[in-house]
């Protein structure tokens, strides 16, 4: 049993949704459940993940390898370690509580679960996957669930959104199937297989390629992070998603970019990585600072919480950059450790607060105001203390509170950075400032002063909605009083990565 | 001493009491347990003082032989609280005299505010929600001043500033209050951006972020990284307490309920910059350059503040400029490397001011939330009590002896005068000497307006407040008149000598510590208070509040600095958020790719005319296509 374990918390979903394709029309309970059951049983496996797996120590656990297409050396090898599997046990966690909030869906309801609980397979597939044919596999199967679940769930431009979000990420999977191509073809022998590449390093004679091969990753991950200025498309995306999609797309699709940096740029292509660093980072302070005041410039509340996304991967990205900035410098490999924790810590933290983010405000636009413009409401905190409570939360971890888990991230990136770039870091510090301003400005005009009448019946937090926002929560506080069990299981995976990279 | 912990423990239980059962405990409950909770934390902090001292004794005498005495500091570890690469912070607690004088001075102070505030707070709704508020309030102003690591305190740092922004707009439904509750969480902000980079900084030098091994390594640092540092750090103070340029916060502040504005904003949350100085006091006095700086902007601020306070018209409005003014001495005395002076003004301030706020907040109670003074006056025939609080504390503020700011005042302006001496530079004693001329001039005013002459509004039927409020203030009424003792040099000096051996020891170099004239200046600082008293009434008697004319204006503008803020940083940072999200978000980037977009279908329209769909057009392109190739290879 427990050597498939990877395997059967990544197909868990997708059995669900077959399953669903059976049931007949018209059993829309039925569905809902199945699909429940299906996404919590894929988020009881993944944490039970947690038991076989060895903390301390290094490297690939709890792997499956079985040859699949050996003539050209495909494997399907999956595998996790302290970079992956909080990602993954994060991934099922809000899939599930994605599923629980979806529940008042009626259109098309079979499709939507069926696409949904695929998705889910996508997802957790990206994040075990360690063979380059299998992650791209996994990685283009979250493209079409997503795009239907856009285009026919949205809002009133779902196709424009749709369309654009698709395209989007097309032209970043075909630039990185450029890069996989480049790896393959100059390996020996050649592979798919990415910790097989790692160890071959079979692109470190030929500098022109390397950079072709990081350019084509480079591409496909910033789009899906998304650094600035490939970020346009996700704004468009958030605001026609229907809730679950969004938070779908926030808390999981773009840890996919970022994931991508740290499991493959940075150990495949390390000296190419070091070599265009500095332009990254830039390119990451801009977005955290664009990010920020953008966000403070939207009236619509899903806007600027999609904006606030971008200064958030800004940090990771930072993290990221310094920690590549890094590569060969045997003094600054502490200061890389600690950046690198501090963006794969603001992964976890970015996809919890950021999920519910994008909850709370599908609790108020889906089934209570039908709006998102931030300037219509107004006094709210009067009238429905246990949201506005659960919202201020949120976002008090998302400017960075100390005591949530948003902090530990930051602090951890910027002290990181500021070791390999403290002057970029010190532009970088400003972002608190704003992101405190907007997330303050959006709290005092949706719940502080005079309670805007056209809201005074509008009903607290029901009991599903309490369901799908107290765990993520609870996780915000707990991983922010005591980070310990998720950093140093991050801390084991990051500090081998940088001695790799020496 | 493994109970210090405790000392935080209870006030984060009342928090968690009020906090999750609150809306089912009653009124009277949920302020007993409020109470009990920072109460027993006094208690506990005095156990902890008395084993301190105890053990200090015992050190004393095994060392009695050994010539250098070093201050006793015990650390009591709690957790590891996160570890990566070569950063762990162990969140532990420092026990020595600083840190036993802020928990006694939080919690004691703390505590006659929360008995206060039962009253105060009788017939509010939501009264649970606020006494959870003052509880974590506590807990992490706790955390801030005992904390054994500098990430810790900035967890403390952080947290008393999200409690403030609660408590600021407590009463969220008043779009003044909700404003004024952003507006502070936002300029600490700023400080607290440069605090963290001071934090990187060290840490990046030292590779710890330990308190007291920082204390001790500082020497290692080069010269320009120390002053860099000690300024971040001192830019992270300025927010919290309120100073020059970083000020702006603290009168809005007093939206918030008066005991508030007692407790976190004038008692202790706002000296917290006084105390990281004093934390981290061999980093500062080990840049001549950065002590030069905090005592310019300390004596610049007390100045400026003084000079407001003269023309507000709202009461606590005139306390809270009062506060920004009285921080300002508190940084002249760090700045004149006397750090144990600035705790003493920081202590006795605590009593004072605390008693100015809560009788400022028992006239709110006696008229029905007028705090005018342009609608008040007479209050000293019907609200004796009241009258009698606010006088005491507005002597102590005044600098008359022998009440307590007498005392600290002085010896802030006495070590000016020695900084003077050392190095020439007289501005902060004479800033400090105008202001405190100023300060009696103002809060003459302030209690001439209130207190005596003819009630501006005869309709009023003022009453005096229930015992549950009074108490307390008698209590502090009491420190504000003995609390002089703790410094004053005919008592022993007890808080300083206690003080001494942790912030006293540091060697400053080439200073051969002038001594000053001492009851020369002593004669001037009570003249110059005197005269101040003096100059008030016989201005404002009879509530007369003559305008001042132009300088009136700029007064009563605050000298146009939050105008000036809003033209020049808040409504520019608007618009540039604005103009990004607009013309370069949606009309250069996504144009662009948009544009991309368009790019593409308009060349596979184009191409599609290619496929024309005749055998005999494809055969002919095949033809020239093989042409061109066969030349090729032939003409190369």
């Amino acid at each position: 049993m427990e050597r498939y374990l990877l395997t059967i918390t990544v197909f868990l979903p997708l059995l669900g949704g077959l399953i669903i394709l059976l049931i007949p029309k018209g059993r829309d309970e039925l569905m809902k459940w199945v699909a429940a059951a299906a996404a919590g049983l894929a988020f009881l496996v993944s944490l039970w993940l947690l038991g076989p797996f060895e903390m301390g120590s290094a490297g690939m656990q709890l792997q499956e390898r079985y040859l699949w297409i050996p003539g050209i050396g495909i494997n399907y090898h999956l595998g996790v370690d302290g970079l992956s599997l909080p990602l993954l046990i994060m991934t099922a966690l809000l899939s599930l509580l994605s599923v629980v909030y979806s529940w008042r869906i009626e259109m098309r309801l079979k499709e939507y679960l069926f696409l949904f609980l695929l998705l889910e397979t996508g997802t957790l597939g990206v994040f075990v996957a360690l063979d380059f044919f299998l992650f791209f596999v996994f990685w283009e199967i979250t493209l079409v669930p997503m795009y239907l679940l856009i285009g026919i769930w949205g809002g009133p431009r779902r196709e424009y959104a749709a369309i654009k979000f698709f395209l989007y990420t097309l032209v970043g999977s075909l630039a990185m199937l450029l890069a996989i191509m480049l790896l393959y073809f100059n390996a020996e022998p050649r592979t798919f297989g990415i910790l097989e590449l790692i160890q071959q390093q079979p692109l470190a004679r030929v500098p022109a390629l390397a950079a072709l091969a990081f350019w084509g990753f480079f591409l496909s991950f910033a789009i899906k992070v998304p650094m600035w200025p490939f970020h346009t498309w996700l704004p468009d995306a958030h605001v026609e998603a229907p809730t679950a999609g969004s938070v779908i797309l926030a808390a999981v699709l773009l840890k996919m970019g970022t994931y991508g940096f740290v499991r493959i740029s940075l150990p495949m292509l390390p000296e190419t990585f070091k070599l265009f660093a500095f332009p990254i980072a830039i390119l990451a302070l801009i977005g955290i600072i664009y990010g920020a005041l953008v966000a403070m410039a939207q009236t619509d509340l899903k806007k600027l919480v999609a904006y606030s996304s971008v200064n958030h991967m800004g940090y990771v990205m930072l993290g990221v950059s310094a920690a590549a900035a890094a590569v060969g410098v045997p003094e600054k490999a502490h200061a890389a450790t600690i950046a690198l924790n501090g963006a794969v810590f603001e992964m976890i933290a970015h996809g919890i607060i950021t999920g519910a983010l994008f909850l709370i405000v599908g609790v108020i636009y889906d089934y209570r105001a039908h709006t998102r413009g931030v300037a219509e409401f107004g006094g709210l905190g009067a009238r429905l203390p246990l949201y506005t409570g659960v919202t201020m939360m949120a976002m008090l971890a998302s400017l960075g509170l100390p005591g949530l888990m948003g902090f530990v991230a930051e602090f951890l990136i910027f002290v990181g950075s500021f070791g390999v770039f403290p002057e970029l870091t010190a532009l970088a510090v400003t972002g608190v400032i704003f992101s405190a301003a907007m997330f303050l400005w959006t709290i005092q005009r949706i719940f502080l002063g005079p309670l805007n009448p056209k809201w005074a019946e509008l009903p607290d937090l029901d009991r599903r909605e309490v369901i799908s926002l107290a765990p993520l929560a609870a996780l915000m506080l707990a991983f922010g009083v005591y980070p310990r069990p998720l950093l140093d299981m991050i801390n084991v995976a990051m500090t081998s990565l940088v001695a790799v990279l020496r | 001493m493994s109970f210090v912990p405790l000392i935080l423990v209870w006030p984060l239980l009342g928090w968690l009491v009020n906090g999750l059962a609150g809306r089912r405990l009653s009124r009277t409950v949920s302020g007993l347990v409020a109470c009990a909770a920072v109460g027993a934390s006094f208690a506990t902090a005095a156990l902890a003082l008395a084993a301190y001292v105890q053990a200090s004794a015992a050190q004393a005498a095994s060392a009695a032989e050994g010539a250098s005495q070093t201050a006793l500091s015990v650390i009591v570890p709690l957790f590891t609280w996160l570890g990566a690469g070569d950063l762990w912070v162990q969140a532990s607690l420092q026990v020595d005299a600083l840190s036993l004088t802020m928990a006694l001075v939080v919690s004691g102070v703390g505590f006659l505010i929360h008995v206060y505030s039962i009253g105060y707070m009788a017939h509010d709704p939501n009264v649970s929600r606020y006494f959870a508020y003052l509880n974590l309030f506590i807990f992490a102003m706790l955390l801030l001043v005992m904390a054994g690591n500098l990430l810790v305190l900035f967890v403390g740092w952080e947290l008393v500033g999200v409690c403030s922004y609660l408590l600021i707009g407590f009463w969220f439904a008043r779009p003044a209050a909700a404003a004024a509750g952003r507006k502070a969480f936002v300029v600490n902000r700023i400080g607290d951006a440069a605090f963290l980079l001071g934090l990187f900084l060290l840490f990046t030098a030292l590779g710890t972020l330990d308190i007291s091994e920082i204390r001790h390594r500082v020497g290692e640092l080069p010269d320009g990284l120390r002053l860099a540092a000690a300024l971040l750090l001192f830019a992270g103070a300025t927010g919290k307490s309120a100073q020059l340029p970083l000020h702006v916060w603290l009168p809005d502040a007093m939206e918030g309920p008066t005991p508030v504005s007692a407790l976190i904003h004038a008692a202790t949350m706002v000296t917290a910059g006084v105390f990281l100085v004093a934390r981290l006091d061999t980093l500062f006095l080990s840049s001549p350059a950065a002590l030069v700086v905090i005592a310019t902007i300390g004596a610049l601020t007390a100045f400026y503040a003084a000079t407001v306070a003269l023309r507000q018209h709202d009461l606590k409005r005139v306390l809270a400029y009062s506060t920004i003014s009285q921080l300002g001495y508190m940084f002249v005395a760090m700045g004149a490397i006397a750090p144990a002076i600035g705790i003493f003004h920081l202590v006795t301030h605590a009593f004072f001011k605390a008693l100015l706020f809560l009788s400022a907040g028992s006239v709110m109670h006696a008229m029905h939330d007028v705090i005018d003074v342009r609608r008040l006056g007479g209050l000293a025939r019907t609200v004796r009590w009241t009258a009698a609080g606010f006088i005491i504390g507005g002597l102590a503020l005044a600098g008359i002896p022998p009440f307590a700011g007498f005392f600290s005042k002085d010896l802030i302006l006495e070590h000016a005068f020695a900084l003077g001496m050392a190095s020439g530079n007289y501005i902060p004693y004479a800033l400090g000497l105008l202001t405190a001329f100023v300060t009696a001039v103002y809060i003459t005013r302030a209690v001439a307006l209130t207190f005596f002459g003819v009630p501006a509004e005869a309709g009023a039927h003022p009453h005096e407040s229930p015992p549950v409020m009074l108490w307390p203030m008698a209590l502090l009424a009491v420190l504000s008149v003995a609390g002089g003792a703790l410094g004053a040099h005919a008592a022993g000096e007890p808080l300083l000598r206690f003080l001494a051996p942790l912030l006293g020891a540091v060697e400053v170099e080439g200073a051969a510590a002038p001594h000053p004239p001492a009851a020369i200046l002593m004669g001037i600082s009570v003249a110059v208070a005197f005269a101040g008293v003096l100059t008030g009434w016989i201005v404002h008697r009879n509530r007369r509040d003559p305008s001042l004319g132009a300088m009136g204006t700029l007064l009563e503008q605050r000298w146009y600095v939050d105008a000036l803020y809003d033209r020049s940083i808040v409504a520019p940072g608007h618009a540039t958020g604005r103009w990004m999200a607009g013309p370069v978000d949606l009309g250069v980037i996504d144009a662009a790719v948009n544009g991309v977009g368009r790019l593409f279908a308009a060349l596979g329209a184009a191409s599609r005319r290619l496929q024309t769909g005749y055998a005999r057009q494809y055969a002919l392109s095949v033809l020239i296509g093989a042409v061109l190739i066969v030349g090729y290879w032939i003409l190369r």
